[in-house]
Protein backbone atom coordinates (compact mmCIF):
# COMPACT_ATOMS: atom_id res chain seq x y z
CA UNK A 1 0.00 0.00 0.00
CA UNK A 2 3.25 2.17 0.90
CA UNK A 3 4.70 1.54 -2.58
CA UNK A 4 0.90 2.73 -3.79
CA UNK A 5 0.45 5.63 -2.30
CA UNK A 6 4.13 6.91 -3.04
CA UNK A 7 3.84 5.70 -6.59
CA UNK A 8 1.13 8.07 -7.07
CA UNK A 9 2.11 10.99 -5.06
CA UNK A 10 5.72 11.13 -6.83
CA UNK A 11 3.44 10.71 -10.03
CA UNK A 12 1.55 13.61 -9.69
CA UNK A 13 4.59 16.02 -8.45
CA UNK A 14 6.36 14.95 -11.63
CA UNK A 15 4.25 15.78 -13.77
CA UNK A 16 3.25 19.01 -11.80
CA UNK A 17 6.74 19.82 -11.65
CA UNK A 18 7.51 19.59 -15.63
CA UNK A 19 4.09 21.33 -16.19
CA UNK A 20 5.45 24.39 -14.46
CA UNK A 21 8.70 23.80 -16.55
CA UNK A 22 6.91 24.09 -19.57
CA UNK A 23 4.05 26.36 -18.98
CA UNK A 24 5.79 28.90 -17.11
CA UNK A 25 7.04 32.74 -18.79
CA UNK A 26 9.68 32.96 -16.16
CA UNK A 27 13.13 31.38 -16.07
CA UNK A 28 13.59 30.96 -12.58
CA UNK A 29 10.52 28.88 -12.36
CA UNK A 30 11.45 26.93 -15.03
CA UNK A 31 14.46 25.93 -13.34
CA UNK A 32 13.66 25.17 -10.14
CA UNK A 33 10.62 22.90 -11.08
CA UNK A 34 13.30 21.35 -13.25
CA UNK A 35 15.32 20.44 -10.73
CA UNK A 36 12.59 19.47 -8.39
CA UNK A 37 10.78 17.57 -11.21
CA UNK A 38 14.39 15.40 -11.56
CA UNK A 39 14.60 14.42 -7.48
CA UNK A 40 11.20 12.99 -7.79
CA UNK A 41 11.98 10.99 -10.90
CA UNK A 42 14.95 9.76 -8.60
CA UNK A 43 11.83 8.26 -5.91
CA UNK A 44 10.36 5.76 -8.82
CA UNK A 45 14.05 4.33 -8.84
CA UNK A 46 14.36 4.17 -4.93
CA UNK A 47 10.40 2.31 -4.79
CA UNK A 48 11.63 0.04 -7.47
CA UNK A 49 14.66 -0.70 -5.46
CA UNK A 50 17.05 0.69 -7.66
CA UNK A 51 18.97 2.89 -5.12
CA UNK A 52 22.12 3.05 -6.94
CA UNK A 53 20.22 4.24 -10.48
CA UNK A 54 18.27 6.92 -8.09
CA UNK A 55 20.88 8.44 -6.45
CA UNK A 56 22.43 8.42 -9.40
CA UNK A 57 19.65 9.94 -10.71
CA UNK A 58 20.10 12.98 -8.15
CA UNK A 59 23.78 13.56 -8.61
CA UNK A 60 23.79 13.82 -12.66
CA UNK A 61 20.56 15.15 -13.31
CA UNK A 62 19.96 17.07 -10.45
CA UNK A 63 23.43 18.32 -9.64
CA UNK A 64 25.32 18.41 -12.60
CA UNK A 65 23.41 18.86 -15.88
CA UNK A 66 20.70 21.56 -13.97
CA UNK A 67 23.48 23.23 -12.45
CA UNK A 68 25.41 23.98 -16.18
CA UNK A 69 21.79 24.79 -17.10
CA UNK A 70 21.77 27.26 -14.22
CA UNK A 71 25.14 28.53 -15.20
CA UNK A 72 23.61 29.63 -18.71
CA UNK A 73 20.88 31.58 -17.02
CA UNK A 74 23.38 33.70 -15.51
CA UNK A 75 23.77 35.41 -18.79
CA UNK A 76 20.40 36.27 -18.77
CA UNK A 77 17.94 39.17 -16.36
CA UNK A 78 16.44 35.97 -14.84
CA UNK A 79 14.08 38.35 -12.75
CA UNK A 80 12.30 39.00 -15.58
CA UNK A 81 9.60 37.53 -17.23
CA UNK A 82 10.20 35.97 -20.83
CA UNK A 83 7.99 37.27 -23.86
CA UNK A 84 8.00 33.67 -26.46
CA UNK A 85 7.19 34.69 -29.84
CA UNK A 86 4.68 32.15 -31.04
CA UNK A 87 4.79 32.46 -35.38
CA UNK A 88 3.06 29.19 -35.56
CA UNK A 89 1.19 27.92 -32.88
CA UNK A 90 -1.12 25.32 -34.66
CA UNK A 91 2.43 23.62 -36.03
CA UNK A 92 3.58 23.45 -31.96
CA UNK A 93 0.81 22.02 -31.31
CA UNK A 94 1.29 19.11 -34.39
CA UNK A 95 4.60 18.44 -33.89
CA UNK A 96 4.32 18.57 -29.82
CA UNK A 97 1.39 16.12 -30.47
CA UNK A 98 3.15 13.32 -32.67
CA UNK A 99 6.31 13.48 -29.99
CA UNK A 100 3.50 12.66 -27.37
CA UNK A 101 2.12 9.58 -29.37
CA UNK A 102 5.36 8.25 -30.62
CA UNK A 103 6.89 8.22 -26.69
CA UNK A 104 3.07 6.56 -26.01
CA UNK A 105 3.44 3.95 -27.89
CA UNK A 106 7.24 2.73 -27.30
CA UNK A 107 6.55 3.04 -23.62
CA UNK A 108 3.05 0.97 -24.43
CA UNK A 109 4.05 -1.43 -27.31
CA UNK A 110 6.25 -3.75 -25.19
CA UNK A 111 3.07 -4.25 -22.74
CA UNK A 112 0.59 -4.97 -25.55
CA UNK A 113 2.92 -7.33 -27.24
CA UNK A 114 3.61 -8.87 -23.76
CA UNK A 115 7.33 -9.06 -24.37
CA UNK A 116 7.69 -6.88 -21.30
CA UNK A 117 6.12 -9.06 -18.41
CA UNK A 118 9.04 -9.80 -16.86
CA UNK A 119 12.55 -7.66 -16.57
CA UNK A 120 15.51 -8.24 -18.90
CA UNK A 121 17.48 -7.96 -15.83
CA UNK A 122 15.17 -8.53 -12.92
CA UNK A 123 16.89 -7.54 -9.08
CA UNK A 124 19.05 -10.42 -8.42
CA UNK A 125 18.86 -9.98 -4.28
CA UNK A 126 22.45 -11.89 -4.21
CA UNK A 127 24.50 -9.44 -5.35
CA UNK A 128 24.15 -5.88 -4.44
CA UNK A 129 22.46 -2.64 -6.97
CA UNK A 130 25.72 -1.76 -7.87
CA UNK A 131 27.29 -4.98 -8.57
CA UNK A 132 24.59 -5.90 -10.59
CA UNK A 133 25.15 -2.44 -13.03
CA UNK A 134 28.79 -3.50 -13.07
CA UNK A 135 28.56 -6.61 -14.10
CA UNK A 136 25.45 -5.50 -17.26
CA UNK A 137 27.43 -2.33 -18.14
CA UNK A 138 30.85 -4.33 -18.40
CA UNK A 139 29.79 -7.22 -20.38
CA UNK A 140 26.96 -6.47 -22.82
CA UNK A 141 26.58 -3.31 -22.63
CA UNK A 142 30.70 -2.45 -22.78
CA UNK A 143 30.83 -0.80 -26.30
CA UNK A 144 27.87 1.45 -25.93
CA UNK A 145 29.27 2.31 -22.52
CA UNK A 146 32.79 2.66 -23.88
CA UNK A 147 31.61 5.18 -27.18
CA UNK A 148 29.73 7.09 -24.81
CA UNK A 149 33.09 8.07 -23.11
CA UNK A 150 34.70 8.50 -26.30
CA UNK A 151 31.60 11.50 -27.05
CA UNK A 152 32.22 12.91 -24.15
CA UNK A 153 36.05 12.94 -24.44
CA UNK A 154 35.60 14.77 -27.97
CA UNK A 155 33.23 17.03 -26.22
CA UNK A 156 35.82 18.49 -23.44
CA UNK A 157 38.23 18.42 -25.64
CA UNK A 158 35.97 20.96 -28.42
CA UNK A 159 34.98 22.84 -25.37
CA UNK A 160 38.84 23.90 -24.38
CA UNK A 161 39.81 24.38 -27.83
CA UNK A 162 36.60 26.57 -27.94
CA UNK A 163 37.03 28.66 -24.27
CA UNK A 164 40.66 28.62 -24.08
CA UNK A 165 42.19 30.47 -26.15
CA UNK A 166 43.87 33.02 -24.23
CA UNK A 167 43.93 30.56 -21.04
CA UNK A 168 47.97 31.01 -20.79
CA UNK A 169 47.54 34.76 -19.73
CA UNK A 170 45.66 35.29 -16.32
CA UNK A 171 44.36 39.13 -16.46
CA UNK A 172 43.88 38.88 -12.31
CA UNK A 173 47.90 38.26 -12.43
CA UNK A 174 48.71 41.46 -15.01
CA UNK A 175 49.45 45.10 -14.38
CA UNK A 176 46.84 47.41 -15.38
CA UNK A 177 49.40 49.11 -18.21
CA UNK A 178 50.23 45.47 -19.22
CA UNK A 179 46.22 45.02 -19.58
CA UNK A 180 46.23 48.57 -21.93
CA UNK A 181 49.53 47.27 -23.95
CA UNK A 182 47.82 43.65 -24.27
CA UNK A 183 44.79 45.26 -25.75
CA UNK A 184 46.38 47.30 -28.26
CA UNK A 185 48.23 45.07 -29.73
CA UNK A 186 45.46 42.80 -30.23
CA UNK A 187 43.85 45.63 -31.59
CA UNK A 188 46.63 46.05 -34.15
CA UNK A 189 46.45 41.91 -35.25
CA UNK A 190 43.00 42.62 -36.06
CA UNK A 191 43.97 45.78 -38.50
CA UNK A 192 46.71 43.56 -40.09
CA UNK A 193 43.55 40.60 -40.62
CA UNK A 194 41.76 43.46 -42.19
CA UNK A 195 43.89 44.42 -44.92
CA UNK B 1 5.39 -2.55 7.20
CA UNK B 2 4.56 -2.78 10.61
CA UNK B 3 3.65 0.17 13.46
CA UNK B 4 7.02 0.39 15.44
CA UNK B 5 9.49 0.88 12.43
CA UNK B 6 7.69 3.60 11.41
CA UNK B 7 7.36 5.29 15.09
CA UNK B 8 10.98 4.30 15.20
CA UNK B 9 11.75 5.95 12.04
CA UNK B 10 10.10 9.42 12.81
CA UNK B 11 11.40 9.00 16.65
CA UNK B 12 15.39 8.62 14.98
CA UNK B 13 14.13 12.07 12.44
CA UNK B 14 12.82 14.44 14.90
CA UNK B 15 15.88 13.42 17.53
CA UNK B 16 18.66 14.05 14.80
CA UNK B 17 16.68 17.48 13.62
CA UNK B 18 16.38 18.97 17.40
CA UNK B 19 19.83 17.67 18.26
CA UNK B 20 21.50 18.96 15.31
CA UNK B 21 19.55 22.11 15.01
CA UNK B 22 20.50 22.77 18.46
CA UNK B 23 23.91 22.32 17.91
CA UNK B 24 24.23 23.98 14.69
CA UNK B 25 22.92 27.12 16.95
CA UNK B 26 25.73 26.04 19.68
CA UNK B 27 28.35 25.79 16.75
CA UNK B 28 27.89 29.59 16.37
CA UNK B 29 28.63 30.01 19.81
CA UNK B 30 31.78 27.65 19.87
CA UNK B 31 32.75 29.18 16.56
CA UNK B 32 32.66 32.47 18.17
CA UNK B 33 34.42 31.62 21.30
CA UNK B 34 37.63 29.59 19.50
CA UNK B 35 38.10 32.86 17.23
CA UNK B 36 38.00 35.15 19.92
CA UNK B 37 40.43 32.96 21.90
CA UNK B 38 42.77 32.96 18.37
CA UNK B 39 42.52 36.61 18.45
CA UNK B 40 42.96 37.47 21.86
CA UNK B 41 39.21 39.09 22.19
CA UNK B 42 36.72 37.65 25.05
CA UNK B 43 34.03 36.46 22.31
CA UNK B 44 30.60 36.47 23.91
CA UNK B 45 30.41 37.28 27.60
CA UNK B 46 27.58 38.91 28.99
CA UNK B 47 24.28 37.02 28.24
CA UNK B 48 24.61 34.39 30.50
CA UNK B 49 27.74 32.66 32.06
CA UNK B 50 30.51 32.36 29.78
CA UNK B 51 28.14 33.92 27.54
CA UNK B 52 26.56 30.62 26.44
CA UNK B 53 23.10 32.24 26.11
CA UNK B 54 23.98 34.40 23.68
CA UNK B 55 23.00 31.23 21.72
CA UNK B 56 19.29 31.86 22.84
CA UNK B 57 19.84 35.86 22.23
CA UNK B 58 20.79 35.10 18.95
CA UNK B 59 17.66 32.82 18.08
CA UNK B 60 15.11 34.92 19.63
CA UNK B 61 16.26 38.10 17.52
CA UNK B 62 16.17 35.95 14.14
CA UNK B 63 13.08 34.42 14.99
CA UNK B 64 11.44 37.81 15.55
CA UNK B 65 13.21 39.91 13.31
CA UNK B 66 10.96 41.09 10.48
CA UNK B 67 10.97 38.98 7.03
CA UNK B 68 11.80 41.72 4.23
CA UNK B 69 11.02 40.58 0.81
CA UNK B 70 12.64 43.52 -1.63
CA UNK B 71 10.96 44.54 -4.29
CA UNK B 72 11.68 42.85 -8.07
CA UNK B 73 12.87 39.82 -6.46
CA UNK B 74 11.57 36.37 -8.15
CA UNK B 75 9.21 35.53 -4.52
CA UNK B 76 8.71 32.21 -4.58
CA UNK B 77 12.27 31.02 -5.38
CA UNK B 78 13.62 33.59 -3.15
CA UNK B 79 11.71 32.64 -0.19
CA UNK B 80 12.42 28.87 -0.82
CA UNK B 81 16.03 29.09 -1.44
CA UNK B 82 17.23 29.08 2.11
CA UNK B 83 14.73 26.41 3.08
CA UNK B 84 16.74 23.92 0.65
CA UNK B 85 19.64 24.72 2.12
CA UNK B 86 18.67 23.53 5.47
CA UNK B 87 16.50 20.78 3.90
CA UNK B 88 19.17 19.35 1.88
CA UNK B 89 21.99 19.35 4.76
CA UNK B 90 19.11 17.32 7.11
CA UNK B 91 18.15 14.71 4.52
CA UNK B 92 22.07 13.94 4.16
CA UNK B 93 22.03 12.66 7.49
CA UNK B 94 19.82 10.46 6.88
CA UNK B 95 22.67 7.65 5.40
CA UNK B 96 24.67 8.55 8.38
CA UNK B 97 25.05 6.05 11.16
CA UNK B 98 25.90 8.36 14.32
CA UNK B 99 26.10 5.37 16.86
CA UNK B 100 26.76 1.71 16.78
CA UNK B 101 23.38 -0.08 17.05
CA UNK B 102 22.17 -0.91 20.70
CA UNK B 103 19.26 -2.38 22.93
CA UNK B 104 17.01 -0.63 25.55
CA UNK B 105 14.39 -2.92 26.94
CA UNK B 106 15.28 -5.93 24.51
CA UNK B 107 14.68 -3.55 21.33
CA UNK B 108 17.49 -3.25 19.08
CA UNK B 109 17.84 0.69 17.73
CA UNK B 110 20.03 1.05 14.95
CA UNK B 111 20.84 4.76 14.73
CA UNK B 112 20.74 5.02 11.31
CA UNK B 113 17.44 6.50 9.86
CA UNK B 114 17.79 4.81 5.81
CA UNK B 115 20.25 2.08 6.48
CA UNK B 116 20.47 1.79 2.50
CA UNK B 117 22.95 0.16 0.68
CA UNK B 118 24.58 3.18 -1.16
CA UNK B 119 24.60 5.41 1.91
CA UNK B 120 27.66 7.62 0.57
CA UNK B 121 26.73 7.95 -2.72
CA UNK B 122 23.10 9.38 -1.56
CA UNK B 123 25.05 12.10 0.89
CA UNK B 124 27.39 13.19 -1.67
CA UNK B 125 24.12 13.46 -4.01
CA UNK B 126 22.22 15.58 -1.21
CA UNK B 127 25.00 17.61 -0.70
CA UNK B 128 24.89 18.07 -4.59
CA UNK B 129 21.26 19.50 -4.56
CA UNK B 130 22.87 21.66 -1.09
CA UNK B 131 23.80 23.86 -4.20
CA UNK B 132 20.65 25.17 -5.16
CA UNK B 133 20.10 27.38 -2.30
CA UNK B 134 22.90 29.76 -2.66
CA UNK B 135 22.15 29.45 -5.98
CA UNK B 136 18.51 30.36 -6.37
CA UNK B 137 18.70 32.57 -3.61
CA UNK B 138 21.45 34.35 -5.58
CA UNK B 139 19.88 34.49 -8.99
CA UNK B 140 15.94 35.18 -7.39
CA UNK B 141 17.69 38.22 -5.52
CA UNK B 142 17.43 41.09 -7.77
CA UNK B 143 21.24 42.01 -6.55
CA UNK B 144 24.43 41.89 -8.86
CA UNK B 145 26.47 40.81 -5.75
CA UNK B 146 24.19 37.96 -4.99
CA UNK B 147 24.52 37.52 -8.94
CA UNK B 148 28.37 37.04 -8.85
CA UNK B 149 28.08 34.92 -5.18
CA UNK B 150 25.57 32.80 -7.32
CA UNK B 151 28.07 31.92 -9.93
CA UNK B 152 30.95 31.44 -7.73
CA UNK B 153 29.24 28.92 -5.71
CA UNK B 154 27.66 27.15 -8.30
CA UNK B 155 31.47 27.30 -9.91
CA UNK B 156 32.91 25.81 -6.64
CA UNK B 157 30.76 23.51 -6.17
CA UNK B 158 30.67 21.47 -9.21
CA UNK B 159 34.45 21.84 -9.14
CA UNK B 160 35.08 20.12 -5.81
CA UNK B 161 32.36 17.74 -5.97
CA UNK B 162 34.40 16.38 -9.03
CA UNK B 163 37.30 16.09 -6.18
CA UNK B 164 35.26 14.57 -3.22
CA UNK B 165 33.66 12.00 -5.80
CA UNK B 166 36.92 11.07 -6.61
CA UNK B 167 38.84 10.91 -4.08
CA UNK B 168 36.31 8.86 -2.30
CA UNK B 169 36.76 6.33 -5.00
CA UNK B 170 39.88 4.69 -4.11
CA UNK B 171 38.64 4.03 -0.42
CA UNK B 172 35.74 2.51 -1.57
CA UNK B 173 37.42 0.39 -4.20
CA UNK B 174 39.05 -1.14 -1.12
CA UNK B 175 36.09 -1.33 0.86
CA UNK B 176 34.05 -2.98 -2.16
CA UNK B 177 30.88 -1.58 -0.79
CA UNK B 178 29.30 2.11 -0.60
CA UNK B 179 27.15 2.05 2.70
CA UNK B 180 28.90 3.77 5.58
CA UNK B 181 27.79 1.34 8.39
CA UNK B 182 30.36 -1.63 5.59
CA UNK B 183 33.12 1.10 5.87
CA UNK B 184 32.73 1.32 9.43
CA UNK B 185 32.95 -2.40 10.54
CA UNK B 186 35.96 -2.08 7.38
CA UNK B 187 37.70 -0.61 10.00
CA UNK B 188 36.60 -2.74 13.26
CA UNK B 189 40.07 -3.61 13.99
CA UNK B 190 41.40 -0.84 16.06
CA UNK B 191 43.47 2.06 14.87
CA UNK B 192 46.07 -0.11 12.99
CA UNK B 193 43.11 -0.61 10.37
CA UNK B 194 42.21 2.75 9.87
CA UNK B 195 41.59 3.66 6.09
CA UNK B 196 43.29 6.85 6.29
CA UNK B 197 46.62 5.13 6.40
CA UNK B 198 46.28 2.95 3.40
CA UNK B 199 45.09 6.15 1.82
CA UNK B 200 46.33 9.19 2.77
CA UNK B 201 46.15 11.03 -0.20
CA UNK B 202 42.41 10.56 -0.29
CA UNK B 203 42.14 11.73 3.24
CA UNK B 204 43.66 14.95 2.21
CA UNK B 205 41.98 15.38 -0.50
CA UNK B 206 38.41 14.63 0.87
CA UNK B 207 38.95 17.23 3.80
CA UNK B 208 40.07 20.20 1.44
CA UNK B 209 37.22 18.86 -0.48
CA UNK B 210 35.01 19.39 2.33
CA UNK B 211 35.73 22.92 3.24
CA UNK B 212 34.85 23.93 -0.58
CA UNK B 213 31.29 22.05 -0.01
CA UNK B 214 30.96 23.41 3.19
CA UNK B 215 31.89 27.09 2.40
CA UNK B 216 34.11 27.85 4.69
CA UNK B 217 37.41 29.99 4.85
CA UNK B 218 39.86 29.19 2.30
CA UNK B 219 37.32 28.89 0.46
CA UNK B 220 34.60 31.30 1.59
CA UNK B 221 34.33 33.03 -1.68
CA UNK B 222 30.70 32.23 -2.12
CA UNK B 223 29.80 34.61 0.44
CA UNK B 224 32.61 36.68 0.96
CA UNK B 225 32.60 39.47 3.45
CA UNK B 226 34.60 41.52 1.94
CA UNK B 227 33.92 41.18 -1.41
CA UNK B 228 30.63 41.01 -2.01
CA UNK B 229 28.90 41.99 0.98
CA UNK B 230 27.24 38.53 1.96
CA UNK B 231 27.14 37.13 -1.34
CA UNK B 232 23.56 34.94 -1.32
CA UNK B 233 22.91 36.07 1.64
CA UNK B 234 22.94 40.09 1.33
CA UNK B 235 18.64 40.59 0.75
CA UNK B 236 17.89 38.45 3.57
CA UNK B 237 16.99 39.07 6.74
CA UNK B 238 15.69 37.40 10.16
CA UNK B 239 15.01 33.24 10.05
CA UNK B 240 15.56 32.90 6.36
CA UNK B 241 18.99 34.25 6.60
CA UNK B 242 19.14 32.31 9.73
CA UNK B 243 18.15 28.98 7.51
CA UNK B 244 21.06 29.54 5.55
CA UNK B 245 23.08 29.80 8.67
CA UNK B 246 21.71 26.46 10.48
CA UNK B 247 22.61 24.40 6.53
CA UNK B 248 26.05 25.77 6.82
CA UNK B 249 26.77 24.69 10.40
CA UNK B 250 24.70 21.46 10.68
CA UNK B 251 26.75 20.25 7.10
CA UNK B 252 30.32 21.05 8.61
CA UNK B 253 28.97 18.43 11.56
CA UNK B 254 27.26 15.38 8.60
CA UNK B 255 30.52 16.23 6.70
CA UNK B 256 32.57 15.89 10.00
CA UNK B 257 30.74 12.75 10.93
CA UNK B 258 31.29 11.18 7.21
CA UNK B 259 35.00 11.96 7.02
CA UNK B 260 35.40 10.88 10.62
CA UNK B 261 33.50 7.47 9.14
CA UNK B 262 35.35 6.78 6.31
CA UNK B 263 38.53 7.22 6.84
CA UNK B 264 39.64 7.40 10.83
CA UNK B 265 37.55 4.46 11.57
CA UNK B 266 34.29 5.62 12.70
CA UNK B 267 32.70 4.15 16.00
CA UNK B 268 35.20 1.18 15.44
CA UNK B 269 33.82 -1.85 17.18
CA UNK B 270 30.81 -0.80 18.58
CA UNK B 271 31.80 -0.09 22.17
CA UNK B 272 31.65 2.64 24.31
CA UNK B 273 34.65 3.69 23.80
CA UNK B 274 34.47 3.89 19.83
CA UNK B 275 31.48 5.70 20.07
CA UNK B 276 33.23 8.18 22.56
CA UNK B 277 36.14 8.10 20.06
CA UNK B 278 33.96 9.09 17.17
CA UNK B 279 32.57 12.17 18.55
CA UNK B 280 36.15 13.11 19.65
CA UNK B 281 37.10 12.96 16.08
CA UNK B 282 33.91 15.07 15.00
CA UNK B 283 34.91 17.90 17.29
CA UNK B 284 38.24 17.48 16.26
CA UNK B 285 37.26 18.32 12.34
CA UNK B 286 34.80 20.73 13.62
CA UNK B 287 37.06 22.48 15.68
CA UNK B 288 39.41 22.49 12.28
CA UNK B 289 36.91 24.43 10.92
CA UNK B 290 37.62 27.30 12.99
CA UNK B 291 41.03 27.13 13.57
CA UNK B 292 41.32 27.55 9.58
CA UNK B 293 38.91 30.32 10.01
CA UNK B 294 41.04 31.96 11.84
CA UNK B 295 44.71 31.21 10.49
CA UNK B 296 44.06 31.78 6.84
CA UNK B 297 42.81 33.98 4.25
CA UNK B 298 40.47 33.68 1.27
CA UNK B 299 42.08 31.82 -1.59
CA UNK B 300 40.74 34.20 -5.23
CA UNK B 301 38.39 32.45 -7.45
CA UNK B 302 41.19 31.79 -10.06
CA UNK B 303 43.40 30.07 -7.55
CA UNK B 304 40.65 28.16 -6.01
CA UNK B 305 40.07 27.08 -9.58
CA UNK B 306 43.65 26.21 -10.25
CA UNK B 307 43.75 24.29 -7.16
CA UNK B 308 40.77 22.23 -8.03
CA UNK B 309 41.54 21.29 -11.27
CA UNK B 310 45.25 20.87 -11.92
CA UNK B 311 46.08 20.01 -8.16
CA UNK B 312 44.08 18.03 -6.43
CA UNK B 313 41.92 16.63 -9.46
CA UNK B 314 45.05 15.05 -11.32
CA UNK B 315 46.37 13.64 -7.82
CA UNK B 316 42.59 11.82 -7.11
CA UNK B 317 42.73 10.41 -10.30
CA UNK B 318 46.47 9.50 -9.81
CA UNK B 319 45.60 8.28 -6.75
CA UNK B 320 42.59 5.60 -7.77
CA UNK B 321 44.50 4.03 -10.61
CA UNK B 322 47.83 3.78 -8.28
CA UNK B 323 44.83 1.64 -5.93
CA UNK B 324 43.75 0.14 -8.61
CA UNK B 325 47.39 -1.41 -9.65
CA UNK B 326 47.80 -2.02 -5.90
CA UNK B 327 44.38 -4.01 -5.69
CA UNK B 328 44.89 -6.04 -9.23
CA UNK B 329 48.30 -7.12 -8.24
Amino acid sequence: MFEAIAFYLFAILTIVMFTITVMSSQALYALTSMAAGMIFISAFFFILGADFLGAIQIIVYTGAVMALYAFGMMFFDSTRTIVEKRANPALVVVLGGIAAVLVLAIVVAPIVGMTATEGAYPIDTSVGNTQAIGMVLFTKYLVPFELAAVMLLVAMVAGIVLAGKKMDTSLTLMDEDEIALMDLSSEYETQEEGH
Amino acid sequence: MDIAFIVETIVKIVVILLVFSALAGFGTYLERKVLAFMQRRLGPMHVGPFGLLQVAADGIKLFTKEDIIPQNVVKPIFKIAPVITAATAFMAAAAIPFWPEFTVFGYTVHPIVADINIGILYILGVMAIGLYGPLLGGMASANKFSLISAARSAAVFISYEVVSGLSLLAPLMMVGSLSLIDINNYQAGGIGSWIVWSQPVAFVLFWIAAFAETGRTPFHLIANDHEIIDGFGTEYSGMRWGLFFIGEYANMFFISFVIAIIFLGGYGDGTGLGVLGLLLKVAFFFFFFLWTRAAWPDVRPDQLMWLCWKVLMPLAVINVVITGFVMMF
